[in-house]
């Protein structure tokens, strides 16, 4: 009975999503902005990357709710961990095997190199801070599995997170005392595709890279050294 | 649609019904992953490179990772 109540209520509900979609024209310029930022993107921002100009400049305000977001997530985390134990006690765990060991010795660098260039790139090629930062996470979890008793100092995740957090704060109240508003890229853009242009875009995009890896890299760590 | 986007589709539908069927919480995981790395495929022939990455990092690689932690600490089979 509750079966039959809950499919009819899924029907329902589709029926009405499909009802509304049906109407939207998918994948034709009809929006003014979408135009707007297309044609105007590459000159206003300076960065060869439409995404970025979108997610850091015309969105600026929306990444910094997002980047809230995953904060209060990984706040939220430790604090849920923190109630129920105590940090594991140094019983002695396996290690991973001697492939694992030597792999993520030759790939750590390389996984870590990777996730700087992503988001030091963010405003030429795709990528950007928060793929960038999840790919420095995704380096120290290779590391967490291949020693699962090794301690990461966490103190250090957690400064280098709450710096990135104030300067992003600050460098978006610097485009106010500069006259343009919160967020305006108020540096000059530079020459196009090369690394020093888009103004503020690339210091933006540092400082989420970095407070974006610290953050998840301390999910992981909170995960794996707590019991 | 080409074939190939066909293809992901319904691999990514197949794997997503998996992952709510399966008891075994594990299991989920790894096909709820199948459904990230898929999405980040059809992302990528789809021309948004940029969505495609944060989906293969963070759904695909980060969030399949701290499932699995979180499966650990608590019980791995669904009653």
């Amino acid at each position: 009975m509750r079966k039959a109540v809950a499919l009819l209520l899924v029907a329902a509900v589709g029926a009405a999503f499909g009802a509304i979609l049906v109407h939207i024209p998918f994948g034709e310029d009809k929006i003014g902005v979408a135009n707007h930022y297309l044609q105007n993107g590459l000159s206003e921002t300076g960065a060869a990357n439409l995404v970025t100009s979108v997610v850091v400049t015309y969105r600026g305000f929306d990444t910094l709710g997002e980047v809230t977001i995953l904060f209060i997530a990984a706040v939220g985390l430790g604090a849920l961990l923190f109630s129920e134990g105590k940090p594991r006690d140094e019983q002695p765990k396996d290690e991973a095997s001697l492939i694992v060991r030597t792999g993520t010795n030759l790939l750590f660098p390389l996984i870590l190199l990777t996730g700087v260039y992503v988001f030091i790139h963010g405003h030429l090629t795709p990528g950007g801070g928060f793929q960038g930062g999840a790919v420095i996470a995704s380096g120290y979890l290779l590391l967490y599995l291949a020693w699962p008793q090794r301690r990461v100092n966490r103190n250090r995740f957690s400064a280098v997170e709450s710096l990135c957090g104030v300067a992003f704060v600050v460098l978006g109240l610097l485009g106010i005392t500069s006259g343009m508003g919160f967020l305006a890229n108020f540096l000059p853009l530079g020459t196009r595709n090369t690394l020093l242009s888009a103004g503020l875009i690339p210091l933006i995009y540092i400082a989420i890279g970095l407070k974006v890896g610290s953050e998840l890299a301390g999910m992981v760590g909170d995960l794996m050294e707590r019991e | 649609m080409t074939l190939i986007e066909g293809t992901l589709i319904l691999l990514m539908l197949v794997a997503a019904v998996a992952t709510s069927i399966f008891k075994d919480l594990i299991s989920a995981v790894i096909t709820c992953a199948a459904v990230s790395l898929l999405a980040s495929l059809l992302f990528y022939l789809l021309d948004a490179p940029d969505v495609a990455m944060a989906e293969a990092a963070i759904g695909a690689g980060l969030t399949t990772a701290i499932f699995v932690l979180a499966v650990r600490k608590t019980k791995r089979y669904e009653e």
